[in-house]
């Protein structure tokens, strides 16, 4: 049953892949995408190596690191309902993109650099608000703080987009409404080497998260630094967070219903909740980018518009036949 | 001894009073320790102390002979195992998988059970004599179920002590009696135990030594004939009581209704 499990799962991923090098403004059959990917001479190579393998690799990692945040948050916080955005860093990186663009700051590299910059400042603000008694993260505040930093970044953002005369600030809401049609070999690489570390350690600690979701107290007394973990978990989602903001805007749904959707379907234990989280939320957003791409080709639309569009009535669907 | 308290001194705010003022406790192996008194006494705050949940203002706190602050969470654990007042479960795991959660301190840095693991987690359910719930999702369970798979999870830790606070709270008469010989019967076996409860008759009756806290302070410390008097309990809990022996010769408490007569009596209550 559960070998049965994991090679449907395998192959499940297969597919999604497959799917998200054959779709696309110009359609691939199988046996183009094959030849084009391992023959260089062939016609749809540069289509596949060049555009779309890159991407559907982008979009497969940022949907695992995404997945894994918010399992992870939702046992920290021990709500389900959690999700990376909470943080309050999707209006911090909005802020500092809008800044980018109302400044009409040049390089390729300035609105991503300067999203993350603004989601790093507004993760260490709420982190310092969330400090009890100097150096204990309580989760009930750092909601609240997530919340109150979000909404202050969020009006900043306004009154910039107001005030400035720049032509590209409309351009700075699409950016974040999320998208991979920048994706590249290097930004792949610069992801995969910085998302690495976050995601080893957020792995490791899987067991641990198993007991910080029983409550503080339990966990304690079951052996786990409590403390400790909070701080972990806190920095690597959000440096995980705001890389994937950095890197194609704001994607929401994903953190959020993938880790609820395989509590639901598996087993919650952490350990192998991690990795189905991973390549599930992966092939929830290749599977996302491939609607966003065909659906009003050849314009596209933002993939964080389709994985709520795809997503929420899924999740009711799955919902219900649960509750049933 | 395992748990001791030497004048543990606890203070939550430097402007309030007191919470714990030059508590000493010991517990060893085979010996069950009740700790009563009235609400905000400091019960819970002694076991947190005893722990090294809390800072302490003055005193020693020793687990095993050597101070808590010394140990490390996952160490500790393999020592003293807790059932805390209240658990709330959010996700929903197995019996099986929530007692295996016992065994964090003991698994090896990939976190992978072995069989040693499984053993240790059978063995637990069988002690509290729920290896036929293995399978099923907490969230079906009942107040006593849910209880015993705490306990089960505690002694999956394999622990020297096993300190319980509250365990019956909101528990029927069957499941309060079932869980206190529960307890008993693990500390026959060589556990040290410590229960704090509201309880005082069942505290008399499965008790080896009763510690008696009002105010933060120790009032009244011993064997429970000792400390289960009527003129102890009427003073502590600001209510007459009436204090009779049962058969076995375990004192037991009547709480005395408004005009009721306040004596002592040993009827034969059979």
């Amino acid at each position: 049953m559960r070998g049965a499990r994991v090679i449907g799962l395998v192959l499940f991923v297969v597919v999604c892949l497959a799917a998200g090098l054959s779709a696309g403004a110009v359609p691939l059959p199988l046996s183009a995408v094959w030849e084009g990917l391992w023959n260089s001479g062939s016609g749809a190579s540069a289509i596949v190596r060049d555009l779309r393998a890159p991407r559907v690799l982008l979009a497969f990692l940022v949907g695992g690191s995404l997945g894994i945040c918010g399992a992870a948050l939702q046992a920290m916080i021990r709500n389900p309902l959690a999700e990376p955005y909470l943080l309050g860093l999707s209006s911090g990186a909005g802020l500092g993109a809008v800044i980018a663009i109302a400044t009409r700051a040049g390089s390729a590299w300035a609105v991503p650099l300067a999203a993350f910059v603004g989601a790093m400042s507004a993760v260490v603000l709420v982190y310092r608000l969330s400090l009890v008694s100097g150096r204990r993260l309580d989760p009930h505040v750092l909601l609240l703080s997530g919340v109150v930093v979000g909404a202050f970044a969020g009006a900043l953002m306004s009154a910039v987009m107001v005030l400035s005369d720049a032509p590209g600030v409309r351009n700075a809401f699409l950016w974040l409404l999320g998208g991979f049609g920048t994706a590249s070999w290097r930004a792949l690489a610069v992801f995969s080497v910085y998302a690495a570390l976050p995601l080893a350690v957020l792995m490791y600690h899987a067991r641990a998260l198993d007991l910080i979701a029983l409550g503080d107290e339990p966990a304690h007394h079951l052996g786990a630094d409590v403390h400790r973990l909070r701080r972990l978990v806190y920095i690597c989602t959000a440096l995980l967070t705001a890389a994937s903001v950095a890197t194609c805007g704001i994607i929401g749904f994903v953190g959020l219903v993938v880790p609820h959707a395989v509590r639901i379907v598996y087993r919650p234990l952490h350990r192998s909740l991690l990795p189905i989280v991973f390549l599930v939320g992966g092939c929830f957003l290749v599977l996302a980018d491939v609607v966003s791409r065909t659906v009003v080709r050849p314009l596209e639309l933002p993939v964080g518009v389709v994985t709520a569009l795809i997503g929420v009535p899924l999740f009711a669907l799955l919902l219900r036949r649960t509750l049933a | 001894m395992i748990l001791e308290a030497r004048s543990a001194t606890v203070r939550y705010d430097a402007h309030a009073p007191l919470a714990l003022d030059q508590v000493s406790c010991q517990v060893t192996s085979s010996e069950l320790v009740a700790v009563v008194g009235p609400n905000g006494s400091g019960k819970t705050t002694l076991v947190r102390a005893l722990l090294g949940l809390l800072p302490l203002e003055s005193g020693t706190v020793l687990v095993d002979g050597l101070a808590v602050s010394a140990w490390s969470r996952r160490a500790l654990s393999r020592v003293v195992g807790v059932v805390g007042q209240q658990e709330e479960a959010v996700f929903r795991l197995t019996v099986a998988e929530t007692v295996m959660l016992g065994r964090y301190a003991h698994l090896g840095a990939l976190g992978v059970p072995r069989e040693v693991d499984r053993e240790a987690v059978k063995s637990a359910l069988m002690r509290c004599d729920i290896l036929m719930l293995a399978n099923r999702p907490i969230d079906s369970l009942s107040g006593g179920e849910w209880k015993r798979v705490r306990v089960a999870r505690a002694l999956a830790q394999e622990p020297r002590a096993l300190v319980l606070d509250e365990p019956t709270a909101s528990l029927d008469i069957r499941h309060e009696m079932e869980l206190f010989e529960l307890i008993r019967q693990l500390v026959d076996t060589g556990l040290a135990g410590l229960v704090i409860t509201h309880h005082l008759n069942l505290a008399a009756r499965f008790a080896d030594r009763i510690l008696l806290l009002d105010r933060g302070s120790v009032v009244a410390a011993g064997e429970p004939r000792a400390v289960i008097t009527r003129n102890t309990l009427s003073r502590v809990f600001d209510w007459p009581v009436a204090v009779t022996t049962w058969s076995d010769g375990s004192p037991q408490v009547v709480p005395l209704r408004p005009g009721e007569k306040n004596q002592n009596t040993t009827d034969d209550l059979v």
